[in-house]
């Protein structure tokens, strides 16, 4: 069966500029797949595009697709995305504060989504939005249904995006840092609620975060974004075992870990340029301990490793050991 | 613990807010009674969640706001009470490093500028070489000088924010979440800077944080807080928790690690507000090991072996 979601050799522009450049991702029903990277790397635009809002920043697919459920995005014109979104397609995007309108109930808020998408008549979308509440362990559903967005907690405030997400019935979830603003008992709340999702109910979930430890603990599969570029892609435990990119290497080193020696924490030297400025060769090179001078002339190809993943390191054998 | 520099008695700050034409002004308590030693060269950290009083415990020590009740003292001095001259002289002692290194900056200053504004406060020359010294000491170049704030990244401003409050070499530096705005990779630069400026210039940190994980990696005590009050001191990073908050915070932070991959147990129940506690207990409603004394009385913080707990029911 093909999966769900496949971006084929995608690459996105912006004015002049290419700011992703030939990703290939795919994520099946019933998977998480983590999307990860610093600041910059490309992790918002890769959820814009497949979320069909790309033209609302003014960006363009400039190669490769996506096929969603084996349809082409770039077949369906603006009102086959618009369906799409919202419906089979749930977008939770990275603040809460700009998905909710300040000046409405949340109760409508979550109503409109099944009456656009599911037809629904007013009651049984109100019915419908009750009960999806009640799923994500939101207290007095019917009262917060009254309330406003300012009147509710941060946390409180995801998980109605998320209930909006879900309203449609959707068979992807797009979540950009849906815990990254929030404290991490609520940040655990909120994983939860993602992942039982998943299992229950077959869903997909492509969650976007920079913090490998969300990663370990909640993805099947992981794609380190670089500069636009996918730099490694594999199932979580192999990732973090033996990484094969000095990149993604290099990321799970940053985070404290039990037991970890004073001393021993590394930080990355230097930071993702703009996209104005991507060096020539390996993006990474300039900050890369391992480069060689093939690094700096030759763009390394993503190759399959022994698991099942891909990994776009010229050392990369040498790397996982 | 060494020779404590900072010590910290019975603080408390109660702020009063709205009382606009038609709201009754409500109080809340902020901070409420925190007891704290710090002793010299010491990295005591202090954890807690959004709005526990993290910040507001660090401007009282400052002297950024002035305390309800309470007594500071650093290296034997008396901060509480004191004039604001005889402040002035206390306060290059201590410095604070803050959480945004956006709004932090200010934009219309060179780099250079910032860093020679705390001597221009207490009246004291600074040379161009000065500068530089401070620029290389956080691993800047001496060219970094002119720019301005927005032609550097977070990482190189939170760099800035750092040699702007060692600039008058102060004893005792807090830190208010100065990585929490910074991606990973370089919030480790940061620490590690800022682990090579304590060797260096011998300073004494209270390091704010709302990461578990990265308290536990860099500090040498944990004070844990929620909703204004101190709940535990862990005496050193690798304390087993005894407070069910603390373990609860244990349990939610997410290891990087797949083989440590567990079912996730989050806490129930919402943060109370702070304008309206319940009596006893401020944890007791999302606690699993709440029992009967929990809802009436607050238990008491009390210390064993310096590991102190306020649990009627611990672990
Ligand atoms: N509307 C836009 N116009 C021009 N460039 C843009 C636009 N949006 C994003 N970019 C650029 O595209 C690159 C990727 O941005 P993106 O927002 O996808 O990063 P990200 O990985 O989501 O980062 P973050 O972790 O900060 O959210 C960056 O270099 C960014 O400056
Ligand atoms: N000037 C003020 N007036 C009224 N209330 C205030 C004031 N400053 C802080 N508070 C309140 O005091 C409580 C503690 O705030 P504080 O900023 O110290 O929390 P924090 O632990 O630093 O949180 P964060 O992790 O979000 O920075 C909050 O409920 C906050 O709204
Ligand atoms: S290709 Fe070279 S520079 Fe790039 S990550 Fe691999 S070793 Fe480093
Ligand atoms: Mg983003
Ligand atoms: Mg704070």
């Amino acid at each position: 069966m093909s999966p769900l979601l496949s971006i084929e050799r995608l690459s996105v522009a912006i004015g002049g500029v290419t700011l992703l450049d030939d990703i290939s991702l795919s994520l099946d029903r019933g998977q998480i797949l983590g999307l990860v990277g610093e600041s910059g790397s490309g992790k918002s635009l890769t959820a814009l595009t497949v979320t069909g809002l790309l033209p609302l920043i003014g960006g363009r697919i400039a190669s490769g697709r996506i096929l969603f459920d084996g349809t082409d995005l770039a077949s369906l014109g603006p009102a086959g995305l618009r369906k799409l979104r919202g419906g089979r397609i749930g977008f939770v995007m990275q603040n809460p504060m700009t998905a909710l309108d300040p000046v409405q109930r949340i109760g409508e808020q979550i109503d409109v989504v099944s009456r656009l998408h599911l037809g629904l008549s007013g009651e049984a979308a109100r019915a419908r939005t009750l009960d999806l509440m009640g799923q994500l362990r939101i207290p007095e559903a019917a009262a917060v249904a009254e309330a406003y967005p300012h009147q509710l907690s941060g946390g409180m405030k995801q998980r109605i995006v998320i209930a909006m997400a879900l309203a449609g019935e959707p068979d992807l979830i797009v979540a950009d840092e849906p815990t990254t603003a929030l404290d991490v008992t609520v940040q655990a709340q909120i994983i939860q609620i993602l992942t039982g999702l998943v299992r229950e109910r077959g869903l997909a979930l492509l969650l976007i975060t920079h913090d490998m430890g969300v990663v370990a603990q909640a993805c099947d599969r992981v794609a380190v974004l670089y500069a636009g570029r996918v730099a490694e892609e594999r199932a979580v435990d192999p990732l973090f075992e033996r990484p094969a990119h000095p990149y993604a290497a290099a990321l799970i080193g940053c985070i404290p870990r039990e037991g970890m020696a004073e001393g021993s924490l590394k930080g990355i030297a230097g930071s993702v340029p703009p996209a104005t400025q991507f060096p020539p060769g390996c993006r990474f090179h300039p900050r890369c301990p391992h480069a060689v001078d093939i690094c700096r002339t030759e763009r390394p190809l993503l190759r399959e490793t022994p698991d099942g993943g891909l990994v776009a390191c010229h050392l990369a054998e040498r790397i996982a050991g | 613990m060494s020779e404590p520099l900072l010590v910290v008695k019975g603080l408390t700050k109660r702020f009063m807010t709205g009382g606009g034409w038609f709201a009754r002004p409500r109080s809340m308590t902020a901070v409420r009674s925190v007891n704290l030693t710090v002793g010299r060269g010491e990295v005591v950290g202090v954890v807690g969640e959004s709005g526990c009083g993290k910040s507001t415990l660090a401007r009282l020590i400052l002297r950024l706001i002035e305390p309800t009740e309470g007594d500071i003292t650093l290296g034997g001095t008396r901060l509480s009470g004191i004039g604001q001259a005889e402040l002035r002289r206390e306060r290059r002692r201590m410095a604070m490093v803050f959480q945004d290194p956006y709004s932090s900056l200010d934009p219309r200053y060179t780099i250079a500028e910032t860093l020679a504004e705390p001597f221009r406060v207490h009246g004291l020359p600074v040379t161009q070489q000065a500068i530089s010294g401070m620029l290389e000491a956080v691993s800047l170049p001496a060219s970094a000088a002119l720019r301005y704030p927005h032609q550097m990244s977070g990482g190189q401003r939170q760099r800035i924010g750092i040699a702007r409050a060692l600039a008058l070499r102060p004893e005792f530096v807090v830190l208010d979440e100065p990585t929490a705005s910074l991606d990973v990779s370089i919030q480790a630069q940061i620490i590690e800077l800022l682990a090579a400026l304590r060797e260096g210039f011998g300073l004494t940190y209270l390091f704010i944080s709302h990461d578990l994980g990265l308290v536990r990696y860099f500090c040498d005590r944990i004070v844990v807080m929620y909703l204004g009050a101190v709940v535990e001191v862990l005496p050193d990073a690798r304390a087993v928790p005894r407070h069910p908050y603390t373990r609860a915070l244990m349990d939610s932070s997410f290891a990087p690690d797949p083989k440590a991959r567990r079912e996730i147990a989050p806490l129930s129940g919402e943060i109370p507000s702070p304008f309206n506690l319940p009596p006893g207990c401020a944890f007791a409603g999302r606690c699993s090991r709440a029992v009967e004394a929990c809802r009436s009385a607050s238990p008491p913080l009390t210390e064993e072996g310096g590991h102190a707990v306020a649990c009627f029911n611990p672990l």
